[in-house]
């Protein structure tokens, strides 16, 4: 089986995620070709160990993000019965254009991947899992860390084409950068608030541990609604991200059914909280009744002293 | 020019799922509601209308029971209800975004609006699949459109931050959670909506080829559970804990 995979791009260079993707095709055999949209990270796409052909398709439409375009773009240099790309927003509608496009069904976000081909993915935001058996040929999308990347060491040929697509969104205006901050969709360590932080400028305490341990910070749905200062970017849960990552620390969450479907799936949970019976407990497996007030700064200072160290 | 919204039911987001052979126990759950992210989309298109639109049509597929949304969406101001009528528990994405651009062509809307994801099947095809099917063009993850003469202008959040972006032409629009705050329906508006009729159609009657599914549900099953964790008193077991993290969990 001849697999594509439409490679990720982070800051004009090539995402982590996609010798992830590789690592996925890997593991269920086949020629691998990696597609990179407007030629970011080809190069280093080259290196990723598994792959045999890379094909950097450039062109004025990948200035700026235009999902028809780019699926347009790049649906001629497909010739894989199986297509992978990212879960991320950009990979899903991607994915989806391209699949229709092709008449190919689509599964997103998947975790597991077994010939077959039989994938399985959470649905609810995580109180679920469904096993869905999809037929050849079908485009998939990966859920970032859930598969092992490929090694790097490759040395595949890289051709380079030029496309011209017509372009029918046009961006007007920047109106807010992306936060520098990491995203809590993408980060190994998430620390989160709620409202029982007291108060949004509150937060900036548990930016300063994030800051320690290189974590994302993100927040209840209560937190988010509650204060206009803490963006819908930073919500967990079932209608705001969901996340996996190694830790996740919750401070002032009570634990919601919406916040625990996404972040329950997460490798380890420390919850602080001052209420002994708040739900959060209940799927934490470090678990600490205090106030914030108290235990934020002392978490700094431990979490310091073993990163210094 | 026409806005169509697409609203899908799901289980109210408060809900909590159980799985009983190998399947999502729908008769478990009380609450049903319009999918979040689909409110978003539905607000916007009032507010298109609002601002000059012809006519907002609210399609839905699914069961009988979801043709509420379509009747809470008329209470807010939808103008004609399609609801395509199946009880099919699980389709591929073939068949549900022929079914939907198949019923956007009935409604002659060349803006449509949708939720960026499902919150039961948390997906994100629909959309863009959509609109491939149907050759529009497509916008994601947007928080507001608004129409200025034939003009469409959105504000999406992109990868490199939120801006503002035109587009020609026909387009769908899939909606993130905004800034915008949802109305409620009056007393009026409910008492209408109730009168308002529903166009119900059957997959058959749409007249298009759904082939054999190229997708099938093998099984549902609930999260691992989690052994119970440890539980400490007081901040005075920060350290402790922080220990743990470092040589038990080795996550720092």
């Amino acid at each position: 089986m001849d697999i594509t995979i439409i490679s990720e791009a982070s800051n004009e260079s090539l995402h982590p995620v996609t010798a992830q993707l590789v690592g996925a095709a890997s593991s269920i055999g086949g020629q691998i070709s990696v597609i990179c949209p407007g030629g970011v990270g080809s190069p280093e796409a080259a290196k990723i160990a598994g792959v045999s052909k890379v094909i950097s398709v450039e062109g004025d439409c990948f200035d700026s993000y235009d999902c028809m375009a780019w699926s347009n773009a790049i649906v001629p240099f497909m010739d894989g019965d199986l297509v992978l790309t990212s879960s991320s927003a950009i990979g899903r509608e991607v994915s989806s254009a391209i699949a229709a496009k092709k008449g190919f069904p689509v599964v997103q976000d998947i975790t597991s991947l077994n010939d077959g081909i039989s994938v399985s993915r959470s649905i609810f935001s995580g109180k679920a899992i469904e096993e869905v058996e999809v037929s050849l040929p079908c485009a998939l999308s990966v859920r970032a860390n859930t598969f092992q990347p490929a090694e790097g060491g490759g040395n595949a040929e890289i051709s380079t084409v030029n496309v011209s697509q017509e372009v029918s969104v046009a961006v007007k205006e920047a109106l807010a950068k992306a936060g520098e901050r990491l995203d809590v969709a993408e980060a190994d360590i998430v620390i989160s608030g709620g409202r029982g932080m007291g108060d949004p400028s509150n937060f900036s305490h548990l930016y300063e541990v994030a800051e320690e341990i290189g974590a994302a910070v993100g927040a209840s749905r209560a937190a988010v609604d509650t204060w206009e200062e803490i963006p819908h970017s930073m919500q967990v849960g079932q209608t705001g991200k969901t996340v996996t990552p190694s830790l996740y620390i919750a401070v002032g969450i009570s634990g919601a059914i919406q916040h625990l479907a996404g972040m329950r799936s997460s490798k380890y949970i420390l919850a602080i909280n001052k209420d002994p019976e708040a739900p959060i407990f209940g799927v934490a497996d470090y678990g600490i009744v205090a106030t914030w007030e108290e235990s934020i700064p002392a978490l700094k200072e431990h979490l310091s002293a073993i990163v210094s160290d | 020019m026409g806005v169509a919204v697409l609203l899908k039911q799901v289980p109210d987001t408060t809900a909590k799922i159980s799985v009983s052979g190998s399947r999502v126990d729908e008769s478990a759950i009380t609450k049903w509601s319009i999918s979040p992210y689909d409110e978003y989309a539905l607000e916007s298109a009032i507010a298109l209308k609002e601002s000059g639109a012809d006519e907002l049509v609210a399609i839905t597929c699914g069961p009988q029971r979801a043709s509420k949304c379509l009747t809470e969406a008329a209470a807010v101001g939808a103008d004609r209800l399609i609801h395509i009528v199946t009880d099919a528990d699980f389709m591929d994405s073939c068949a549900v975004q022929s079914i939907l651009s198949s019923a956007i062509e009935r409604s002659e809307c060349d803006i449509v609006l949708c939720g960026k994801q499902a919150a039961d099947t948390n997906s994100g095809s629909t959309g863009p699949g959509v609109a491939s099917l149907l050759g529009y063009s497509c916008v994601g993850s947007v928080t507001e459109v608004s129409m200025d003469g034939g003009k469409l202008s959105a504000t999406r959040l992109g990868a490199t931050g939120l801006e503002r972006i035109e587009v020609s032409g026909p387009c769908l629009f899939t909606f993130d959670k905004g800034e915008v705050e949802l109305r409620r329906p009056n007393v009026r508006g409910i008492m209408m909506a109730k009168k308002k009729p529903i166009e119900s159609i059957g997959i058959e009657e749409l007249g298009i080829e759904i082939g054999s599914p190229r997708a099938s549900l093998q099984s549902h099953s609930s999260p691992p559970e989690k052994p119970p964790g440890q539980k400490f008193e007081g901040a005075g077991s920060i350290e402790i804990v922080v220990g743990k993290l470092r040589d038990e969990a080795n996550v720092i």
